[in-house]
């Protein structure tokens, strides 16, 4: 039965990616991009990734497909037609795929569970990281703690993507209050935006604190914190927006998110261990481990929130600038 | 604490510096910290290259957790050498930056500049002392987004173009490498690059693993620009800010080159490489065209700065040629290069930074008769030159020396041949400014200028006098580069030896091989 | 007939990464070229999760009655990767909007000053 849901999946992506490279309409090619990211979150939970399929949902399906909006509305839906379409794309991607379907002919069979991956090195981390990191969550243990020094990389990738958007776009601010660019007409919305926004932000706590024990983390709880604000600038406008949170107030919060995952790491070494080493951090090791994630997992948080809402708000000041439709 | 943890603070500075530079604010302060940290970084650098030589490999385990369950960074001769390299010349061009930049780049986007170069300087540092393969991973793309940034500061609008275009191919050549090494994780279960080297092969010669070498091959490929995969490096480097030129060219492309060396000799096995699956006369074919190619489109240039980016081209050509000789002479040839070139290379694109300052123009015509107007930076700009043609006494006749030794020495006449005739292009592409500046009067109505201050002098000119210094004594260098190069083959000997125990027995599912 | 049980999930994965590397390389839009990156990175997340299913196991959280799990390091790895794309996709974009404000157009045959030929 699991094959099955995995197959009608499979089919599903591979028909969105084929409609993808024939379509014109950009708006409906990056449509078909949310649903083939929440396609492929939803094999992820097939496959038992459920830390992943969240993260793709939300940052995949969500993040990428907004900035890809907000991206259309100012560069216009149409693609023109391609006059002198090659047969060289078609080449190179025909020897790639050959390559790829040659190295697949020896690889382990999907799903045993004797493959090597199975043997070497994963199962401490399933056998003992609930008792040398004492959380019921693998995925954060290996995340957080084992692989830390690639966790901070990712934080600082994130931030590195900040600073690139603002270089690029910067925050365009107004000096008289703009045109209310929120949804005014629409009252409907504005109630029940208001009912909705702090309950994300509940999840979005909930999600940070409880990554140690189910799905969640960090970088989840980051991306949907930053959904609720950009729900609030879309049906308030972004002026009130600005108002609620600074854009460069957010400018600094990703710079502090980073340097608190970073100085959790200068203070080991201050303790006497490598960088990272959590379990300098308490007399008892497991609690090290304890603190160390928490104070990680909340600096990844507010990194993630602060990077995420200021892109949008590159982006979305954008838009107001050059009052496109 | 310090001993102890020295191995990783190449990554920690800069990674630290950056963020503190976005809390700080204001930009001349922002100047002064990044080039504060640069040098610090550097230091560290140098300490690390000293106690490498004289003890050997240092390991060190983050978050205390051991390989292959934590990430270790790993550092011995090669990655030593490079990151001293990276360090040094991070540090020149912070200083030479604080000027050039003033021209270059709109004022509100200084901070981010110094941000991103900081971000740059660890993103390279992690993927040169990393010992895990996906870690190397993450900051090859840490270093990409802000060389994506760095290079789109620029006010030419054509800046913009050039980034977008290396940031497609960019991410295409990350996301090979990540198939890749997710085919090597497939089939032996680790990350860590020692790890890998153990049990890749315990499998005789499995398709997984070949086609994984390959993938990783080709998006090293695309990051060093070798030809075909160079699309991206001319546009780049040409319409990026001169300061951004400078280091990247001195320092990016050399650090994907040292990720082939590992992977090739470290990794996978020399034997296995350049024997079944000859890329040792795929690579040496690739490389000879890339100087030709790379050295041909300079000589046709009017842009300056183009000049040097296709120049750069043809200079990764020789390194890689060196590298495909697949003999330590050949190696330690190449490795001798990587250093060399930063120098050159370095050195130009700031004497071309320069002219830009004042004439606001890098077009051929805008140097006719500089070399009196500022005769600092042509004279940079002339020694530097003529290291890239390869005279005696420059560190580039230095890497040219030991290129054709390495190759006569593997009987490949033509190959040194190619070599030497690539020096005469490059005294062509050369020549043609070199003459524009000292034989040529300036232009009716173009403006007088004056000379550039110290702060830009000083980089420009400490670059210059290392071209000579290590062209004349060359023993720091070559030792080094020596020592590096019989590391890496000592590397693949151990790997042979390994694959020898192994071929007696039947291979059918791995076995447990004790952690 | 087993064979093909064994991989067709790899050969799917495959054709999919392909679709997106199409994409990528063959598209004369910015924005469509972005998207096919993110298609091409979405496959070859999806390559490294496959390798870590076991048949038979769950999702790796510890849990009562539970014996057997799938594989949590590809998620870790997985988890990184997707983060680095959105960064690079929301980079790119940047570029395009720039590009867009500065040549008037995102279509890549038609910008005037094409740079050095190669």
């Amino acid at each position: 039965m699991a094959e099955f849901i995995d197959l009608v999946l499979l089919a599903m992506l591979a028909i969105t990616a084929l409609r993808v490279i024939f379509l014109k309409d950009l708006f409906a090619v990056v449509m078909l991009f949310g649903i083939y990211s929440f396609l492929s979150a939803l094999i992820f939970v097939s496959l038992d990734a459920v830390d992943v399929a969240f993260t793709e949902a939300s940052v995949g399906a969500g993040i990428s497909t907004v900035l890809m909006l907000g991206t259309l509305a100012l560069t216009g839906r149409k693609e023109k037609k391609n006059e002198n379409a090659s047969i060289l794309p078609l080449l190179v991607v025909g020897v790639t795929g050959a390559a790829l379907i040659y190295g697949t002919l020896d690889m382990p069979p999907f799903g045993h569970p004797d493959n090597p991956i199975h043997e070497h090195v994963a199962p401490r981390y399933i056998e003992e990281s609930p008792k040398e990191v004492g959380l019921p969550n693998m995925v954060t243990s290996v995340l957080a703690s084992y692989r830390g020094f690639d966790t901070l990389g990712e934080t600082v990738v994130v931030f590195s993507a900040m600073i690139g958007v603002l270089a690029l776009l910067g925050v365009v601010r107004r000096e008289e209050s703009a045109p209310e660019s929120g949804l005014q007409s629409h009252r409907v919305l504005h109630v029940v935006a208001k009912l909705i926004i702090p309950l994300i932000i509940l999840f979005a706590l909930y999600v940070q604190f409880h990554g140690d024990f189910g799905p969640g983390g960090g970088f989840q709880a980051g991306v949907i914190a930053a959904a609720a604000f950009i729900l609030y600038a879309l049906v308030f406008g972004l002026p009130m927006a600005f108002a609620v949170v600074e854009p460069k107030f957010l400018e600094k919060m990703a710079a502090f998110g980073v340097l608190l995952y970073a100085s959790v790491g200068v203070y080991s070494m201050l303790k006497g261990g490598h960088f990272l080493d959590y379990n300098q951090l308490a007399a008892d090791p497991v609690a090290g481990q304890h603190y160390g994630i928490i104070i990680i997992e909340l600096g990844v948080g507010i990194t993630v929130f602060a990077v995420m809402l200021s892109i949008f708000y590159a982006f979305g000041s954008q838009a107001e600038r050059s009052n496109v439709q | 604490m310090l001993e102890q943890n020295l191995a990783a603070l190449p990554i920690i500075l800069p990674l630290i510096a950056a963020p503190i530079i976005i809390i700080l604010g204001r930009s001349s302060l922002a100047w002064a910290f990044a080039t504060f940290v640069s040098g610090l970084a550097c230091l560290v650098a140098w300490e690390l290259l000293a106690s490498v030589l004289s003890n050997g490999v240092l390991s060190y385990a983050v978050g205390g957790w051991s390989a292959p369950w934590g990430i270790e960074l790993r550092i011995d001769a090669a990655n030593a050498f490079v990151l001293l390299v990276v360090a040094s010349v991070s540090t020149l061009v912070l200083i030479y930056s604080k000027q050039s930049i003033e021209k270059e780049i709109d004022p509100s986007r200084h901070t981010l500049f110094y941000t991103a170069h900081l971000l740059c300087l660890a993103g390279l540092s992690g993927i040169l002392i990393t010992g895990d393969a996906f870690n190397l991973f993450v900051f090859l793309e840490i270093s990409s987004l802000a060389t994506y940034t760095l290079v789109s500061l620029a006010s030419d609008r054509r800046c913009l173009t050039a980034a977008f275009r290396y940031l497609v191919m960019g991410t295409i050549g990350a996301t090979f490498i990540l198939i890749g090494v997710g085919m090597l994780y497939m089939k032996t279960g680790t990350l860590n690059m020692l790890d890998l080297a153990q049990r890749i092969h315990l499998y005789d010669s499995s398709r997984t693993i070949n086609t994984g070498l390959a993938f990783i091959m080709v998006g090293v490929s695309i990051k060093l620009a070798l030809f075909p995969l160079h699309m991206w490096l001319p546009p780049a480097y040409t319409h990026a800010p001169s300061a951004v030129s400078a280091f990247l060219a001195s320092t990016a492309t050399k650090v994907a080159v040292y990720v082939m060396i590992r992977f090739i000799f470290t990794i996978f096995g020399a034997d296995h490489v350049f024997n079944e699956m000859s890329m040792g006369a795929i690579l040496m074919v690739l490389a000879v065209v890339a100087v030709f190619k790379g050295s041909y489109m300079a000589a046709v240039q009017s842009n300056v700065k183009s000049v040097l980016a296709h120049s750069s081209v043809a200079q990764i050509g020789y390194m890689i040629l060196g590298v495909s000789l697949f003999s330590a002479a050949g190696l330690m040839a190449g490795l001798i290069h990587i250093f060399n070139h930063a120098l050159m290379k370095g050195a130009l694109f700031m004497a071309v930074g320069a002219v830009f300052y004042r004439m606001g123009s890098v077009d051929i015509k805008a140097f006719r008769g500089l070399g009196k107007q500022m005769p600092f930076t042509m004279a940079a700009f002339t020694i530097a030159g003529l290291s890239i043609i390869g005279v005696p006494l420059t560190v580039g006749f230095v890497s040219k020396w030991y290129l054709v030794v390495a190759a006569l020495e593997q009987n490949h006449w033509i190959i040194a041949a190619l070599v030497l005739a690539g020096s005469l292009l490059a005294v062509v592409y050369i020549g043609r400014i070199l003459e524009a500046a000292y034989f040529n009067e300036p232009e009716e109505g173009q403006k007088t200028v004056k000379e550039v201050s110290w702060l830009m002098l000083a980089p420009m000119w400490i670059l210059v006098l290392a071209n000579i210094y290590f062209g004349v004594d060359t023993s720091l260098t070559t030792d080094a580069a020596q020592r590096a190069s019989e590391m890496l083959f000592q590397n693949s000997q151990e790997i042979n030896a390994l694959m020898e125990s192994l071929h007696g027995t039947e291979v059918s599912v791995a076995q447990e091989v004790s952690p | 007939m087993n064979f093909i049980f064994d991989y067709y999930n790899y050969w799917i994965v495959v054709f999919l990464m392909m679709a997106g590397f199409y994409i990528v390389i063959s598209a004369g839009n910015l924005v469509k070229k972005v998207v096919g990156l993110s298609i091409f990175q979405t496959s070859v997340f999806m390559l490294y999760i496959s390798m870590g299913k076991v048949s038979g196991g769950t999702a790796p959280i510890v849990a009562e009655g539970v014996t057997q799990y799938s594989n949590p390091l590809p998620h870790v790895l997985i988890l990184t990767a997707i983060v680095v794309g959105v960064a690079t996709t929301a980079v790119g974009l940047s570029l395009i909007v720039r590009i867009k404000r500065a040549y008037g157009t995102v279509e890549e045959n038609e910008f005037e000053d094409k740079d050095d030929a190669i």
